[in-house]
């Protein structure tokens, strides 16, 4: 990216709660430093001024879920160099990807009194299934430093330090005793993606799994090791289906144990 | 720190009673005192400065991804084996910034970056965990390129051992000849004596600063007999040690069975990730990253712990060499058990048995190897 002329940056809504759009306004320090190499285009969050494509860089919050999406997301991508998700939404589907599992139209008529009003994809997908996406930030939200670290490895060229081993690695790198060794909790930490810093262990908790799958996680070994812990089949179909329930690896978990 | 020959060591009785004289006198030596505290429900290694910091009355149960603190009731300072944690994260940090460079005018500024070192005294640190630090020592020290970090903290430490007493259900060092007493590579190494209502140390100097930390606490001359009283606690301790691991020709037994179905097998357990190594007191897996800021005008260069359990640990341009699990298991076994004594003539795994305690998956090192020596059997 030349040095002279700032990146003009947009920021896109999908189906989403606002939350990881927020972590970048949560950058508070940090923040007026990026509002200074960048230009920001789109960001209803924060300005209601907007500066036509194409852009530089498009951040995407939220997963798809109607036709309308899908148009609006298509005229996104023709628009933008880059296309960076962020959140689980954006790159799993979130947590409205529950209704993946179930029958869409089910809930459209207990929920709404006209439900023929109501125009909705029969799946909550993540915007990778859609259009080709050039780079995934995890996390629900997301984690406020990675976002600044890939915009600054994006304006100096260089590969942003997102790794995808596990949170048991960041644990361990923060001194955390294990909860799931030393007090028995169950945690997703062993398949699930760092970034967040391993924050619950280091508050007696499992993991969440808020970042989803790692590399290589074999949720088969784990699922046993919960089932030796004392967690029941159901827990089990619960404790992968959350904000991440769609996300393959941690579906075919869940799914394996419905049958 | 300096390695000495038993026989001319010194021997003191320390009264327990005097223990606090004890850290008083290795913190007036300008020392930062670390030692077993109990935190998060484990024995944790941070600052001590008090008897009462130290885990009295504790003791841990520990097996295959099961450790647990119980409280015993027992007066003893040091009546627990082993925390997750190893003294690893004092001498080579978990993240470590190495370098910082910034834009000038005349170009680029690179400053290596160094931090302040302080004086460490490591105290309760176990006979196994000597020889993790000597095994740290050659891969560290030893070569063309010492490491840096690694030699300023580790040039400047007092080693104040404590021999186990308990011993834990995954420790395995009698099989590994690092325990349960300490023979070298301390300044000062305890024995807990609790009998008929007294509570003492046996304490062995084997350098001139640690007679002067214990003369100070008080330490008085040890008899012959209370020598041998000490001598007595490690013995009933390595009775206690129910763990084997049968080295024979280990490094070879790894070495010619490189295609073992088993690799496969484990691998269909192993989580990949990574706290095994991360536990271990011996493992030195570094990565190097570089931070830029916003502008482009400064960066940093940082290393920090990583594990051949990561796909990025063996990725080269193309693609990772180890990509299946059962090849990055087999690279951890393979380098603890046989190929580190290639690298270093020495072995790798000092039978701590943390990697063992620590494995959210239950996979035991020393089952590994010996299934694979059994399979030879037939
Ligand atoms: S607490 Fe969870 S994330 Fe941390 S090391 Fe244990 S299993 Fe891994
Ligand atoms: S390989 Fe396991 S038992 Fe051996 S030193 Fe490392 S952590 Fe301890
Ligand atoms: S076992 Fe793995 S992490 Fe440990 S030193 Fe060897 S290659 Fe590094
Ligand atoms: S052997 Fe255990 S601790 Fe090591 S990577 Fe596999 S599951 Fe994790």
């Amino acid at each position: 990216m030349a040095q002279h002329k700032k990146p003009k940056v947009a920021v896109w809504k999908f189906a989403s709660c606002d939350g990881c759009q927020l972590s970048l306004l949560d950058c508070e320090d940090e923040l007026l430093a990026v509002a200074g190499e960048i230009q920001i285009a789109n960001f209803l969050e924060a300005s209601r001024a907007v500066v036509n494509g194409p852009y530089d860089v498009s951040l995407v919050e939220g997963s798809i879920t109607t036709p309308h999406d899908i148009v609006r997301i298509q005229q996104v991508r023709k628009q933008s160099k880059y296309l960076i998700t962020i959140g689980a939404c954006a790159t799993a589907g979130g947590i409205q990807a529950l209704r993946n599992f179930k029958n869409v139209k089910d809930y459209i008529t207990a929920v709404y009194a006209h439900p023929e009003y109501i125009e909705t994809l029969a799946l909550s997908t993540p915007i990778a299934a859609n259009v080709e996406v050039d780079f995934e930030l995890r996390g629900c939200p997301i984690n406020k430093y990675q976002l600044i670290e890939v915009i600054c490895a994006l304006l100096n060229n260089r590969k942003p330090n997102i790794p995808k081993y596990s949170v048991c690695l960041e644990c361990k790198q923060n001194g955390n005793v294990c909860v799931m060794v030393a007090q028995g909790v169950s945690c997703l930490g062993p398949v699930t993606q760092a970034g967040c810093g391993a924050l619950c262990p280091a508050y007696n908790r499992g993991c969440f799994g808020c970042f989803g799958p790692k590399e290589t996680p074999n949720t088969i070994s784990l699922s046993n090791r919960f089932s030796d812990l004392g967690m029941k089949k159901d827990d089990i179909i619960r404790i992968y289906r959350t904000y991440n329930a769609f996300a393959e690896p941690f579906r075919k978990e869940s799914e394996a144990y419905e049958r | 720190m300096n390695k000495a020959t038993t026989s001319s060591n010194r021997h003191y009785i320390l009264q327990s009673g005097d223990f606090q004289r004890l850290l008083d006198s290795i913190i007036g030596n300008g020392y930062r005192c670390l030692g077993p505290t109990v935190q998060d429900q484990a024995i944790v290694l941070d600052d001590v400065s008090s008897v009462k910091d130290l885990p009295v009355g504790w003791s841990d149960n520990q097996q295959a991804a099961a450790y647990r603190l119980q409280k015993n009731g027992s007066p003893a300072f040091f009546g627990y084996v082993l925390g997750p944690g190893s003294w690893k994260k004092f001498l080579y940090p978990a993240r470590e910034r190495l370098l910082t460079t910034t834009r000038s005018r005349s170009g680029w500024k690179a400053e290596a970056s160094a931090e302040p070192v302080q004086k460490m005294a490591f105290l309760g640190i176990r006979p196994c965990e000597l020889q993790a630090l000597a095994v740290l020592d050659k891969v560290l020290l030893e070569g063309t390129y010492a490491d840096p970090v690694y030699r300023a903290r580790r040039s400047q430490i007092l080693v104040i051992a404590v021999n186990c007493a308990e011993v834990g259900g995954t420790c395995f060092c009698d099989s590994m000849s690092t325990g349960p007493k300490a023979v070298s590579g301390f300044d000062l190494a305890l024995t807990e004596i609790i009998t008929d209502g007294k509570h003492h140390f046996v304490v062995e100097s084997a350098t001139a600063k640690g007679d002067e930390i214990v003369k100070l606490a008080h330490g008085v001359s040890a008899s012959d007999q209370e020598i041998s009283k000490a001598d007595a606690v490690s013995t009933a301790a390595a009775k206690k040690l129910s763990k084997k691991l049968n080295t024979i020709g280990v490094k070879d037994l790894l070495a010619r069975n490189l295609t073992h179905p088993r690799w496969k097998e484990t691998a269909g357990r192993c989580l990949t990730c990574s706290n095994c190594t991360l536990v271990c007191p011996t493992c030195f897996c570094i990565t190097v990253e570089d931070y830029t800021d916003l502008k482009g005008n400064s960066a940093e260069r940082v290393r920090r712990w990583d594990s051949c359990f990561t796909m990025d640990h063996s990725y080269i341009h193309g693609g990772s060499i180890r990509n299946t699990p059962d090849s990055r298991y087999r690279q951890w076994l393979t380098h603890k058990f046989s190929s580190w004594w290639e690298q270093y003539g020495i072995s790798g795994c000092v039978g701590c048995g943390r990697c063992i305690t620590w494995c959210p998956a239950a996979i035991d090192v020393t089952e590994e190897i010996q299934a694979i020596r059994d399979s030879e059997k037939t």
